[in-house]
Protein backbone atom coordinates (compact mmCIF):
# COMPACT_ATOMS: atom_id res chain seq x y z
CA UNK A 1 0.00 0.00 0.00
CA UNK A 2 1.25 3.44 -0.94
CA UNK A 3 2.16 5.72 1.92
CA UNK A 4 0.51 9.11 2.01
CA UNK A 5 3.71 10.65 3.33
CA UNK A 6 5.47 9.59 0.12
CA UNK A 7 3.03 11.75 -1.78
CA UNK A 8 2.53 14.61 0.64
CA UNK A 9 6.13 15.24 1.60
CA UNK A 10 6.77 18.21 3.86
CA UNK A 11 8.51 20.14 1.06
CA UNK A 12 5.48 19.68 -1.17
CA UNK A 13 3.05 20.82 1.51
CA UNK A 14 5.22 23.83 2.26
CA UNK A 15 5.37 24.89 -1.40
CA UNK A 16 1.63 24.43 -1.79
CA UNK A 17 1.03 26.71 1.21
CA UNK A 18 3.50 29.39 0.13
CA UNK A 19 4.23 28.99 -3.55
CA UNK A 20 7.30 30.73 -4.97
CA UNK A 21 7.21 32.99 -8.04
CA UNK A 22 3.45 33.10 -7.62
CA UNK A 23 2.61 36.28 -9.47
CA UNK A 24 1.92 37.76 -12.85
CA UNK A 25 5.17 38.44 -14.69
CA UNK A 26 4.79 41.87 -16.31
CA UNK A 27 7.90 41.43 -18.42
CA UNK A 28 6.83 38.08 -19.83
CA UNK A 29 7.18 37.58 -23.57
CA UNK A 30 5.76 34.03 -23.48
CA UNK A 31 2.79 32.74 -21.55
CA UNK A 32 0.37 29.85 -21.65
CA UNK A 33 -2.64 28.59 -19.73
CA UNK A 34 -3.05 25.02 -18.55
CA UNK A 35 -6.25 23.38 -17.36
CA UNK A 36 -7.09 20.05 -15.79
CA UNK A 37 -10.82 19.55 -16.33
CA UNK A 38 -10.80 16.55 -13.97
CA UNK A 39 -10.27 18.67 -10.88
CA UNK A 40 -10.57 22.21 -12.18
CA UNK A 41 -6.89 23.08 -11.68
CA UNK A 42 -5.92 26.07 -13.78
CA UNK A 43 -2.53 27.74 -14.08
CA UNK A 44 -0.90 30.42 -16.20
CA UNK A 45 2.85 30.13 -16.70
CA UNK A 46 4.76 33.30 -17.61
CA UNK A 47 8.20 33.28 -19.22
CA UNK A 48 10.62 36.07 -19.90
CA UNK A 49 12.89 34.63 -22.56
CA UNK A 50 16.10 36.05 -23.86
CA UNK A 51 16.69 34.03 -26.98
CA UNK A 52 16.70 30.44 -25.76
CA UNK A 53 17.34 31.32 -22.16
CA UNK A 54 14.72 31.56 -19.42
CA UNK A 55 15.51 34.88 -17.73
CA UNK A 56 12.51 34.85 -15.44
CA UNK A 57 9.53 32.59 -14.80
CA UNK A 58 6.37 32.90 -12.70
CA UNK A 59 2.93 31.38 -12.43
CA UNK A 60 -0.58 32.11 -11.20
CA UNK A 61 -3.71 30.09 -10.71
CA UNK A 62 -5.33 27.56 -8.44
CA UNK A 63 -5.11 23.87 -7.92
CA UNK A 64 -4.46 21.01 -5.54
CA UNK A 65 -1.39 20.73 -3.32
CA UNK A 66 0.48 18.56 -5.81
CA UNK A 67 -0.13 20.77 -8.84
CA UNK A 68 0.62 23.97 -6.99
CA UNK A 69 3.80 22.70 -5.37
CA UNK A 70 4.94 21.25 -8.68
CA UNK A 71 4.42 24.60 -10.41
CA UNK A 72 6.22 26.43 -7.62
CA UNK A 73 9.24 24.12 -7.63
CA UNK A 74 9.33 24.08 -11.41
CA UNK A 75 9.73 27.86 -11.50
CA UNK A 76 12.55 27.62 -8.97
CA UNK A 77 14.46 25.02 -10.92
CA UNK A 78 14.14 26.63 -14.35
CA UNK A 79 15.33 30.16 -13.79
CA UNK A 80 18.46 30.68 -15.90
CA UNK A 81 18.02 27.40 -17.80
CA UNK A 82 17.85 27.13 -21.59
CA UNK A 83 14.82 25.88 -23.46
CA UNK A 84 16.59 22.59 -24.21
CA UNK A 85 17.58 22.13 -20.56
CA UNK A 86 14.01 22.81 -19.45
CA UNK A 87 12.66 20.25 -21.90
CA UNK A 88 15.23 17.69 -20.78
CA UNK A 89 14.30 18.25 -17.14
CA UNK A 90 10.59 17.83 -17.90
CA UNK A 91 11.32 14.61 -19.74
CA UNK A 92 13.18 13.22 -16.71
CA UNK A 93 10.59 14.55 -14.25
CA UNK A 94 7.83 12.92 -16.30
CA UNK A 95 9.60 9.56 -16.24
CA UNK A 96 10.03 9.72 -12.49
CA UNK A 97 6.42 10.68 -11.67
CA UNK A 98 5.11 7.97 -14.00
CA UNK A 99 7.40 5.38 -12.43
CA UNK A 100 9.46 4.76 -15.59
CA UNK A 101 12.64 5.81 -13.81
CA UNK A 102 13.50 5.33 -10.15
CA UNK A 103 13.94 8.66 -8.41
CA UNK A 104 17.15 7.66 -6.64
CA UNK A 105 18.98 7.02 -9.91
CA UNK A 106 18.10 10.53 -10.95
CA UNK A 107 18.17 12.44 -7.74
CA UNK A 108 21.15 14.51 -8.77
CA UNK A 109 19.80 15.56 -12.12
CA UNK A 110 16.35 16.21 -10.73
CA UNK A 111 17.54 18.00 -7.62
CA UNK A 112 14.72 19.00 -5.28
CA UNK A 113 12.15 17.82 -7.81
CA UNK A 114 12.89 14.24 -6.72
CA UNK A 115 10.37 14.77 -3.89
CA UNK A 116 7.67 14.16 -6.49
CA UNK A 117 8.72 10.54 -7.03
CA UNK A 118 5.95 9.45 -4.62
CA UNK A 119 3.41 10.53 -7.24
CA UNK A 120 4.21 7.38 -9.23
CA UNK A 121 2.33 5.38 -6.58
CA UNK A 122 -0.79 7.47 -7.28
CA UNK A 123 -1.36 7.26 -11.07
CA UNK A 124 -4.43 9.52 -11.06
CA UNK A 125 -2.30 12.32 -9.62
CA UNK A 126 0.33 12.30 -12.39
CA UNK A 127 -1.69 14.91 -14.24
CA UNK A 128 -1.57 17.16 -11.19
CA UNK A 129 2.22 16.94 -11.00
CA UNK A 130 2.71 17.57 -14.71
CA UNK A 131 0.11 20.26 -15.37
CA UNK A 132 2.51 23.18 -14.86
CA UNK A 133 5.14 21.44 -16.97
CA UNK A 134 2.76 20.87 -19.87
CA UNK A 135 1.80 24.52 -19.59
CA UNK A 136 5.47 25.47 -19.63
CA UNK A 137 5.95 23.44 -22.79
CA UNK A 138 3.08 25.28 -24.44
CA UNK A 139 4.54 28.61 -23.36
CA UNK A 140 7.96 27.69 -24.74
CA UNK A 141 6.38 26.73 -28.03
CA UNK A 142 4.32 29.90 -28.07
CA UNK A 143 0.99 28.07 -28.25
CA UNK A 144 -1.98 30.38 -27.91
CA UNK A 145 -4.68 27.95 -26.86
CA UNK A 146 -5.00 26.69 -23.31
CA UNK A 147 -3.49 23.24 -22.90
CA UNK A 148 -5.60 20.60 -21.25
CA UNK A 149 -4.53 17.46 -19.46
CA UNK A 150 -7.49 15.55 -20.88
CA UNK B 1 -25.73 -15.06 0.41
CA UNK B 2 -29.11 -13.81 1.56
CA UNK B 3 -32.54 -15.11 0.86
CA UNK B 4 -33.17 -12.10 -1.34
CA UNK B 5 -30.25 -12.90 -3.61
CA UNK B 6 -31.55 -16.38 -4.35
CA UNK B 7 -35.09 -15.37 -5.19
CA UNK B 8 -36.42 -15.75 -8.70
CA UNK B 9 -37.11 -12.40 -10.30
CA UNK B 10 -40.88 -12.59 -10.26
CA UNK B 11 -41.28 -13.22 -6.55
CA UNK B 12 -38.61 -10.75 -5.37
CA UNK B 13 -41.03 -8.18 -4.13
CA UNK B 14 -43.16 -10.20 -1.80
CA UNK B 15 -40.31 -12.24 -0.40
CA UNK B 16 -38.19 -9.19 0.37
CA UNK B 17 -40.99 -7.84 2.52
CA UNK B 18 -40.69 -11.02 4.51
CA UNK B 19 -36.93 -10.78 5.06
CA UNK B 20 -36.72 -7.03 5.64
CA UNK B 21 -38.72 -5.71 8.50
CA UNK B 22 -38.23 -2.00 8.90
CA UNK B 23 -34.83 -1.33 7.42
CA UNK B 24 -32.12 -3.82 8.22
CA UNK B 25 -29.07 -2.28 6.63
CA UNK B 26 -26.79 -5.24 7.40
CA UNK B 27 -29.17 -7.50 5.48
CA UNK B 28 -29.21 -5.01 2.62
CA UNK B 29 -25.41 -4.82 2.52
CA UNK B 30 -25.19 -8.58 2.15
CA UNK B 31 -27.12 -8.26 -1.13
CA UNK B 32 -24.26 -6.23 -2.67
CA UNK B 33 -21.24 -8.43 -3.40
CA UNK B 34 -18.96 -5.51 -4.28
CA UNK B 35 -19.26 -4.04 -0.79
CA UNK B 36 -17.61 -7.10 0.77
CA UNK B 37 -14.06 -6.02 -0.02
CA UNK B 38 -11.15 -4.06 1.37
CA UNK B 39 -9.59 -1.15 -0.48
CA UNK B 40 -6.08 0.00 0.42
CA UNK B 41 -6.22 -2.24 3.47
CA UNK B 42 -9.51 -0.87 4.80
CA UNK B 43 -13.12 -2.01 4.41
CA UNK B 44 -14.58 -0.26 1.36
CA UNK B 45 -16.73 2.74 2.29
CA UNK B 46 -18.56 3.60 -0.91
CA UNK B 47 -19.85 7.17 -0.77
CA UNK B 48 -19.98 7.95 -4.49
CA UNK B 49 -23.55 6.90 -5.10
CA UNK B 50 -24.55 10.09 -6.92
CA UNK B 51 -22.03 9.11 -9.62
CA UNK B 52 -23.22 5.53 -9.81
CA UNK B 53 -24.73 3.05 -7.39
CA UNK B 54 -23.60 -0.50 -6.75
CA UNK B 55 -25.78 -3.38 -7.88
CA UNK B 56 -27.53 -5.97 -5.75
CA UNK B 57 -26.90 -9.56 -6.74
CA UNK B 58 -30.52 -9.96 -7.93
CA UNK B 59 -29.78 -7.47 -10.72
CA UNK B 60 -26.70 -9.33 -11.91
CA UNK B 61 -28.52 -12.66 -11.62
CA UNK B 62 -31.42 -11.37 -13.71
CA UNK B 63 -29.06 -10.28 -16.49
CA UNK B 64 -27.24 -13.61 -16.49
CA UNK B 65 -30.55 -15.47 -16.47
CA UNK B 66 -31.75 -13.41 -19.43
CA UNK B 67 -28.65 -14.24 -21.48
CA UNK B 68 -28.61 -17.87 -20.41
CA UNK B 69 -32.27 -18.53 -21.16
CA UNK B 70 -34.18 -15.92 -23.12
CA UNK B 71 -31.88 -13.86 -25.33
CA UNK B 72 -33.11 -13.11 -28.85
CA UNK B 73 -34.00 -9.97 -30.74
CA UNK B 74 -37.34 -8.58 -29.70
CA UNK B 75 -40.54 -7.82 -31.64
CA UNK B 76 -41.78 -9.53 -34.78
CA UNK B 77 -39.95 -12.76 -34.01
CA UNK B 78 -42.11 -15.87 -34.41
CA UNK B 79 -39.81 -18.16 -32.48
CA UNK B 80 -40.02 -18.91 -28.79
CA UNK B 81 -36.91 -17.06 -27.64
CA UNK B 82 -37.89 -13.88 -29.44
CA UNK B 83 -41.30 -14.03 -27.85
CA UNK B 84 -39.77 -14.54 -24.43
CA UNK B 85 -37.27 -11.71 -24.91
CA UNK B 86 -40.07 -9.42 -26.10
CA UNK B 87 -42.11 -10.33 -23.07
CA UNK B 88 -39.15 -9.67 -20.74
CA UNK B 89 -38.64 -6.29 -22.35
CA UNK B 90 -42.29 -5.27 -22.20
CA UNK B 91 -42.68 -6.50 -18.62
CA UNK B 92 -39.74 -4.29 -17.73
CA UNK B 93 -41.57 -1.37 -19.33
CA UNK B 94 -44.61 -2.08 -17.18
CA UNK B 95 -42.42 -2.31 -14.09
CA UNK B 96 -41.07 1.18 -14.81
CA UNK B 97 -44.59 2.42 -15.53
CA UNK B 98 -45.79 1.36 -12.12
CA UNK B 99 -42.57 2.59 -10.43
CA UNK B 100 -43.23 6.11 -11.75
CA UNK B 101 -47.01 5.98 -11.57
CA UNK B 102 -47.41 6.50 -15.32
CA UNK B 103 -50.88 5.88 -16.76
CA UNK B 104 -49.75 3.78 -19.72
CA UNK B 105 -46.79 1.51 -20.51
CA UNK B 106 -46.44 3.39 -23.82
CA UNK B 107 -45.48 6.50 -21.83
CA UNK B 108 -42.21 4.78 -20.90
CA UNK B 109 -39.39 5.03 -23.44
CA UNK B 110 -36.17 3.08 -23.06
CA UNK B 111 -33.07 5.15 -23.77
CA UNK B 112 -29.38 4.87 -22.87
CA UNK B 113 -29.29 7.27 -19.94
CA UNK B 114 -30.99 10.23 -18.30
CA UNK B 115 -28.76 12.36 -20.52
CA UNK B 116 -30.17 10.75 -23.64
CA UNK B 117 -33.71 11.21 -22.33
CA UNK B 118 -33.16 14.97 -22.03
CA UNK B 119 -31.49 15.13 -25.44
CA UNK B 120 -34.42 13.23 -26.91
CA UNK B 121 -36.91 15.83 -25.67
CA UNK B 122 -34.68 18.74 -26.73
CA UNK B 123 -34.25 17.31 -30.20
CA UNK B 124 -37.90 16.39 -30.78
CA UNK B 125 -40.29 18.45 -28.67
CA UNK B 126 -37.71 21.23 -28.47
CA UNK B 127 -36.99 21.48 -32.18
CA UNK B 128 -40.70 21.35 -32.92
CA UNK B 129 -41.65 24.15 -30.52
CA UNK B 130 -38.68 26.42 -29.92
CA UNK B 131 -38.19 29.08 -32.60
CA UNK B 132 -36.27 32.31 -32.88
CA UNK B 133 -36.63 34.40 -29.73
CA UNK B 134 -38.38 31.63 -27.80
CA UNK B 135 -37.19 30.74 -24.33
CA UNK B 136 -36.17 27.63 -22.43
CA UNK B 137 -35.99 27.96 -18.63
CA UNK B 138 -33.59 25.88 -16.52
CA UNK B 139 -32.08 26.53 -13.07
CA UNK B 140 -28.64 27.47 -11.78
CA UNK B 141 -28.21 24.06 -10.11
CA UNK B 142 -28.44 21.87 -13.19
CA UNK B 143 -26.04 19.10 -14.17
CA UNK B 144 -24.33 19.73 -17.51
CA UNK B 145 -26.67 17.12 -19.02
CA UNK B 146 -29.59 19.47 -18.39
CA UNK B 147 -27.76 22.55 -19.70
CA UNK B 148 -25.93 21.57 -22.86
CA UNK B 149 -28.83 19.89 -24.76
CA UNK B 150 -30.81 23.13 -24.37
CA UNK B 151 -27.84 25.26 -25.36
CA UNK B 152 -27.47 23.21 -28.54
CA UNK B 153 -31.18 23.66 -29.25
CA UNK B 154 -31.16 27.40 -28.56
CA UNK B 155 -28.08 27.85 -30.69
CA UNK B 156 -29.69 26.08 -33.62
CA UNK B 157 -33.06 27.78 -33.30
CA UNK B 158 -31.81 31.17 -32.10
CA UNK B 159 -33.75 30.70 -28.90
CA UNK B 160 -32.80 31.95 -25.44
CA UNK B 161 -31.76 29.89 -22.46
CA UNK B 162 -32.88 31.52 -19.18
CA UNK B 163 -31.38 30.38 -15.90
CA UNK B 164 -33.42 30.73 -12.70
CA UNK B 165 -31.18 31.72 -9.78
CA UNK B 166 -30.50 29.87 -6.54
CA UNK B 167 -29.90 31.36 -3.08
CA UNK B 168 -26.90 30.87 -0.79
CA UNK B 169 -28.39 27.67 0.62
CA UNK B 170 -28.67 26.23 -2.88
CA UNK B 171 -32.47 26.57 -3.15
CA UNK B 172 -34.28 27.71 -6.26
CA UNK B 173 -35.58 31.28 -5.87
CA UNK B 174 -39.19 30.58 -6.79
CA UNK B 175 -40.28 34.21 -7.23
CA UNK B 176 -37.49 34.84 -9.74
CA UNK B 177 -38.26 31.58 -11.47
CA UNK B 178 -41.93 32.56 -11.73
CA UNK B 179 -41.03 35.91 -13.26
CA UNK B 180 -39.07 34.16 -16.02
CA UNK B 181 -42.11 32.24 -17.24
CA UNK B 182 -43.85 34.09 -20.06
CA UNK B 183 -45.53 33.73 -23.43
CA UNK B 184 -42.18 32.93 -25.06
CA UNK B 185 -41.30 30.12 -22.64
CA UNK B 186 -41.66 26.82 -24.49
CA UNK B 187 -40.38 24.42 -21.85
CA UNK B 188 -39.03 24.31 -18.31
CA UNK B 189 -36.38 21.71 -17.52
CA UNK B 190 -34.98 21.16 -14.04
CA UNK B 191 -33.58 18.57 -11.70
CA UNK B 192 -35.65 16.87 -9.02
CA UNK B 193 -32.61 16.47 -6.73
CA UNK B 194 -29.37 18.38 -7.40
CA UNK B 195 -26.36 16.11 -7.85
CA UNK B 196 -23.92 18.77 -6.64
CA UNK B 197 -25.91 20.22 -3.73
CA UNK B 198 -28.53 17.64 -2.78
CA UNK B 199 -31.34 20.21 -2.98
CA UNK B 200 -34.79 18.70 -3.50
CA UNK B 201 -36.84 21.02 -5.72
CA UNK B 202 -40.56 21.50 -5.01
CA UNK B 203 -41.53 19.97 -8.34
CA UNK B 204 -45.31 19.86 -7.83
CA UNK B 205 -45.38 23.56 -7.03
CA UNK B 206 -43.07 24.42 -9.92
CA UNK B 207 -45.20 22.38 -12.33
CA UNK B 208 -48.32 24.25 -11.17
CA UNK B 209 -46.60 27.59 -11.84
CA UNK B 210 -45.54 26.48 -15.32
CA UNK B 211 -48.83 24.81 -16.22
CA UNK B 212 -50.72 27.97 -15.26
CA UNK B 213 -48.98 29.43 -18.31
CA UNK B 214 -49.34 26.28 -20.42
CA UNK B 215 -45.62 25.51 -20.26
CA UNK B 216 -44.59 21.85 -20.09
CA UNK B 217 -42.01 20.71 -17.53
CA UNK B 218 -39.25 18.13 -17.87
CA UNK B 219 -37.83 16.78 -14.62
CA UNK B 220 -34.34 15.28 -14.51
CA UNK B 221 -34.84 12.58 -11.90
CA UNK B 222 -31.41 10.94 -12.10
CA UNK B 223 -30.71 11.60 -8.41
CA UNK B 224 -34.31 11.37 -7.20
CA UNK B 225 -35.41 8.02 -8.65
CA UNK B 226 -33.10 5.97 -6.37
CA UNK B 227 -33.82 8.13 -3.30
CA UNK B 228 -37.45 9.28 -3.17
CA UNK B 229 -40.85 7.84 -3.98
CA UNK B 230 -41.66 9.30 -7.41
CA UNK B 231 -45.21 9.59 -8.70
CA UNK B 232 -45.49 11.52 -11.95
CA UNK B 233 -49.23 12.05 -11.34
CA UNK B 234 -48.52 13.77 -8.03
CA UNK B 235 -45.66 15.76 -9.52
CA UNK B 236 -47.77 16.62 -12.56
CA UNK B 237 -44.68 16.89 -14.78
CA UNK B 238 -44.85 16.27 -18.51
CA UNK B 239 -41.52 14.46 -18.85
CA UNK B 240 -39.42 12.60 -16.29
CA UNK B 241 -35.92 11.25 -16.97
CA UNK B 242 -33.81 8.86 -14.92
CA UNK B 243 -30.97 6.40 -15.38
CA UNK B 244 -30.74 2.74 -14.49
CA UNK B 245 -27.22 2.79 -13.14
CA UNK B 246 -27.85 5.40 -10.43
CA UNK B 247 -30.92 3.41 -9.33
CA UNK B 248 -29.05 0.17 -8.52
CA UNK B 249 -29.60 -1.12 -12.05
CA UNK B 250 -27.15 -1.69 -14.90
CA UNK B 251 -25.34 0.96 -16.92
CA UNK B 252 -26.48 1.71 -20.45
CA UNK B 253 -30.18 1.99 -19.78
CA UNK B 254 -32.24 5.06 -18.97
CA UNK B 255 -35.87 6.04 -18.98
CA UNK B 256 -37.87 8.85 -20.43
CA UNK B 257 -41.43 9.16 -19.21
CA UNK B 258 -43.63 11.44 -21.29
CA UNK B 259 -47.35 12.13 -21.25
CA UNK B 260 -48.98 10.16 -24.06
CA UNK B 261 -50.49 13.18 -25.82
CA UNK B 262 -47.12 14.94 -25.96
CA UNK B 263 -45.23 11.86 -27.12
CA UNK B 264 -47.73 11.20 -29.87
CA UNK B 265 -47.38 14.72 -31.26
CA UNK B 266 -43.59 14.64 -31.19
CA UNK B 267 -41.50 13.74 -34.24
CA UNK B 268 -39.21 10.69 -33.99
CA UNK B 269 -35.77 11.02 -32.39
CA UNK B 270 -33.64 8.59 -34.40
CA UNK B 271 -34.49 6.65 -37.52
CA UNK B 272 -34.04 2.93 -37.97
CA UNK B 273 -35.63 -0.42 -37.35
CA UNK B 274 -38.47 -0.88 -34.88
CA UNK B 275 -39.52 2.77 -35.04
CA UNK B 276 -41.41 2.31 -38.32
CA UNK B 277 -44.63 0.64 -39.34
CA UNK B 278 -43.88 0.74 -43.08
CA UNK B 279 -41.00 1.91 -45.20
CA UNK B 280 -40.79 2.68 -48.90
CA UNK B 281 -38.19 4.91 -50.51
CA UNK B 282 -40.93 7.48 -50.99
CA UNK B 283 -42.49 7.51 -47.54
CA UNK B 284 -42.03 5.99 -44.12
CA UNK B 285 -44.89 5.63 -41.67
CA UNK B 286 -43.69 5.76 -38.08
CA UNK B 287 -44.58 3.21 -35.47
CA UNK B 288 -46.76 4.05 -32.46
CA UNK B 289 -45.32 5.31 -29.20
CA UNK B 290 -43.19 4.22 -27.45
CA UNK B 291 -41.61 2.33 -30.39
CA UNK B 292 -41.43 5.50 -32.48
CA UNK B 293 -38.66 6.62 -30.14
CA UNK B 294 -36.83 3.30 -29.88
CA UNK B 295 -34.96 2.90 -33.13
CA UNK B 296 -32.63 -0.07 -33.39
CA UNK B 297 -32.14 -3.05 -31.11
CA UNK B 298 -32.53 -1.77 -27.56
CA UNK B 299 -30.63 -2.73 -24.41
CA UNK B 300 -32.76 -5.74 -23.59
CA UNK B 301 -30.61 -7.15 -20.83
CA UNK B 302 -30.42 -3.62 -19.41
CA UNK B 303 -34.20 -3.46 -19.26
CA UNK B 304 -34.30 -6.83 -17.52
CA UNK B 305 -31.65 -5.64 -15.02
CA UNK B 306 -33.51 -2.40 -14.41
CA UNK B 307 -36.69 -4.35 -13.70
CA UNK B 308 -34.83 -6.42 -11.12
CA UNK B 309 -33.42 -3.24 -9.55
CA UNK B 310 -36.85 -1.62 -9.32
CA UNK B 311 -38.34 -4.76 -7.82
CA UNK B 312 -35.51 -4.78 -5.31
CA UNK B 313 -36.17 -1.13 -4.41
CA UNK B 314 -39.91 -1.68 -4.17
CA UNK B 315 -39.29 -4.73 -2.02
CA UNK B 316 -37.49 -2.51 0.46
CA UNK B 317 -40.04 0.27 -0.08
CA UNK B 318 -39.09 3.67 -1.45
CA UNK B 319 -40.61 5.34 1.62
CA UNK B 320 -38.33 3.26 3.86
CA UNK B 321 -35.29 3.99 1.70
CA UNK B 322 -36.04 7.72 1.70
CA UNK B 323 -36.52 7.74 5.46
CA UNK B 324 -33.33 5.77 6.09
CA UNK B 325 -31.21 7.93 3.78
CA UNK B 326 -32.68 11.06 5.32
CA UNK B 327 -31.50 9.83 8.70
CA UNK B 328 -28.02 9.17 7.28
CA UNK B 329 -27.81 12.59 5.63
CA UNK B 330 -28.99 14.35 8.78
CA UNK B 331 -26.35 12.54 10.81
CA UNK B 332 -23.59 13.21 8.25
CA UNK B 333 -24.53 16.89 8.03
CA UNK B 334 -24.28 17.17 11.79
CA UNK B 335 -20.97 15.37 12.31
CA UNK B 336 -19.12 16.50 9.16
CA UNK B 337 -20.46 20.04 9.52
CA UNK B 338 -19.12 20.15 13.09
CA UNK B 339 -15.50 19.56 12.02
CA UNK B 340 -13.61 22.87 12.33
CA UNK B 341 -12.43 24.13 8.92
CA UNK B 342 -15.13 22.25 7.00
CA UNK B 343 -17.73 24.26 5.10
CA UNK B 344 -20.82 22.58 3.68
CA UNK B 345 -21.89 23.62 0.18
CA UNK B 346 -25.62 23.25 -0.27
CA UNK B 347 -27.65 23.63 2.91
CA UNK B 348 -31.19 23.64 1.54
CA UNK B 349 -34.01 22.79 3.94
CA UNK B 350 -35.11 19.93 1.67
CA UNK B 351 -32.15 17.75 0.75
CA UNK B 352 -31.48 14.20 -0.30
CA UNK B 353 -28.45 11.99 -0.57
CA UNK B 354 -25.64 14.47 -1.14
CA UNK B 355 -23.15 16.14 1.21
CA UNK B 356 -20.83 18.55 -0.63
CA UNK B 357 -18.08 20.26 1.33
CA UNK B 358 -14.83 22.15 1.11
CA UNK B 359 -11.98 22.35 3.64
CA UNK B 360 -9.96 25.38 4.51
CA UNK B 361 -6.52 25.19 2.90
CA UNK B 362 -7.00 21.76 1.30
CA UNK B 363 -8.01 21.20 -2.29
CA UNK B 364 -10.83 18.65 -2.75
CA UNK B 365 -8.60 16.49 -4.95
CA UNK B 366 -6.16 16.06 -2.08
CA UNK B 367 -9.06 15.20 0.23
CA UNK B 368 -10.13 12.53 -2.27
CA UNK B 369 -6.68 10.93 -2.41
CA UNK B 370 -6.23 10.82 1.35
CA UNK B 371 -9.72 9.37 1.90
CA UNK B 372 -9.09 6.77 -0.81
CA UNK B 373 -6.04 5.61 1.11
CA UNK B 374 -8.49 4.77 3.90
CA UNK B 375 -10.82 2.88 1.58
CA UNK B 376 -13.32 5.73 1.40
CA UNK B 377 -14.65 6.52 -2.08
CA UNK B 378 -15.97 10.03 -2.57
CA UNK B 379 -16.02 12.25 -5.64
CA UNK B 380 -14.06 15.46 -5.96
CA UNK B 381 -14.25 18.08 -8.65
CA UNK B 382 -17.01 20.08 -10.27
CA UNK B 383 -19.52 17.18 -10.46
CA UNK B 384 -20.50 18.15 -14.01
CA UNK B 385 -22.02 21.30 -12.56
CA UNK B 386 -19.45 24.02 -13.17
CA UNK B 387 -22.03 26.85 -12.94
CA UNK B 388 -22.92 25.63 -9.43
CA UNK B 389 -19.23 25.75 -8.44
CA UNK B 390 -18.98 29.34 -9.72
CA UNK B 391 -22.18 30.29 -7.86
CA UNK B 392 -20.53 29.23 -4.58
CA UNK B 393 -17.14 30.69 -5.49
CA UNK B 394 -15.25 27.38 -5.44
CA UNK B 395 -13.37 25.47 -8.17
CA UNK B 396 -14.43 22.13 -6.86
CA UNK B 397 -15.95 20.39 -3.85
CA UNK B 398 -15.58 17.06 -2.12
CA UNK B 399 -18.86 15.18 -2.33
CA UNK B 400 -20.02 12.27 -0.22
CA UNK B 401 -23.25 10.81 -1.58
CA UNK B 402 -25.22 8.12 0.17
CA UNK B 403 -27.04 5.01 -0.86
CA UNK B 404 -29.38 2.60 0.84
CA UNK B 405 -26.48 0.37 2.00
CA UNK B 406 -24.46 3.07 3.79
CA UNK B 407 -24.27 3.14 7.57
CA UNK B 408 -23.62 5.60 10.36
CA UNK B 409 -20.40 3.71 11.05
CA UNK B 410 -19.28 4.55 7.51
CA UNK B 411 -20.05 8.21 8.15
CA UNK B 412 -17.91 7.96 11.28
CA UNK B 413 -15.15 6.55 9.05
CA UNK B 414 -15.59 9.58 6.79
CA UNK B 415 -15.17 11.87 9.79
CA UNK B 416 -12.00 10.05 10.84
CA UNK B 417 -10.83 10.30 7.23
CA UNK B 418 -11.35 14.05 7.18
CA UNK B 419 -9.45 14.33 10.45
CA UNK B 420 -6.61 12.41 8.80
CA UNK B 421 -6.65 14.94 5.95
CA UNK B 422 -6.24 17.71 8.51
CA UNK B 423 -3.42 15.79 10.15
CA UNK B 424 -1.53 15.45 6.82
CA UNK B 425 -2.07 19.08 5.95
CA UNK B 426 -1.75 20.18 9.58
Amino acid sequence: MADLRDLYQEVILEHSRTPRNFRELKTANHKAEGYNPLCGDRFVVYLQMDGDSIQDIAFQGSGCAISKASASMMTQSLKGKTKAEAEELFSRFHKVVTGQLPANGNAEELGKLAVFSGVSEFPVRVKCATLAWHTLEAALEGKQEAVSTE
Amino acid sequence: MTTAARLPLSSGRAALHAVVSGFDVERVRADFPILQQRVNGHPLVYLDNAATSQKPKVVMDAIVRYYENDNANIHRGVHALSQRATEDFEIARKTVQSFLGAKLPSEIIFVRSATEAINLVAQTYGRQHVGEGDEVVITAMEHHSNIVPWQLLCEEKRGKLLVAPINDQGELVLEEFGRMLGPKTKIVSLGHVSNALGTVNPIAEIVKMAHAKNIPVLVDGAQAAPRLPVDVQELGCDFYAFSGHKSYGPTGIGILYGKAALLEAMPPYQGGGDMISSVTFEKTVYNKVPHKFEAGTPDMSGAVGLRAAIEYLEGLGMENIAAYEHELLTYATEVVGAIPGVRLIGTAREKAGVLSFVMEGVHPHDIGTILDQQGIAIRTGHHCAQPVMRRFGVDATARASFGLYNTKEEINALVRGIQKVQEVFG
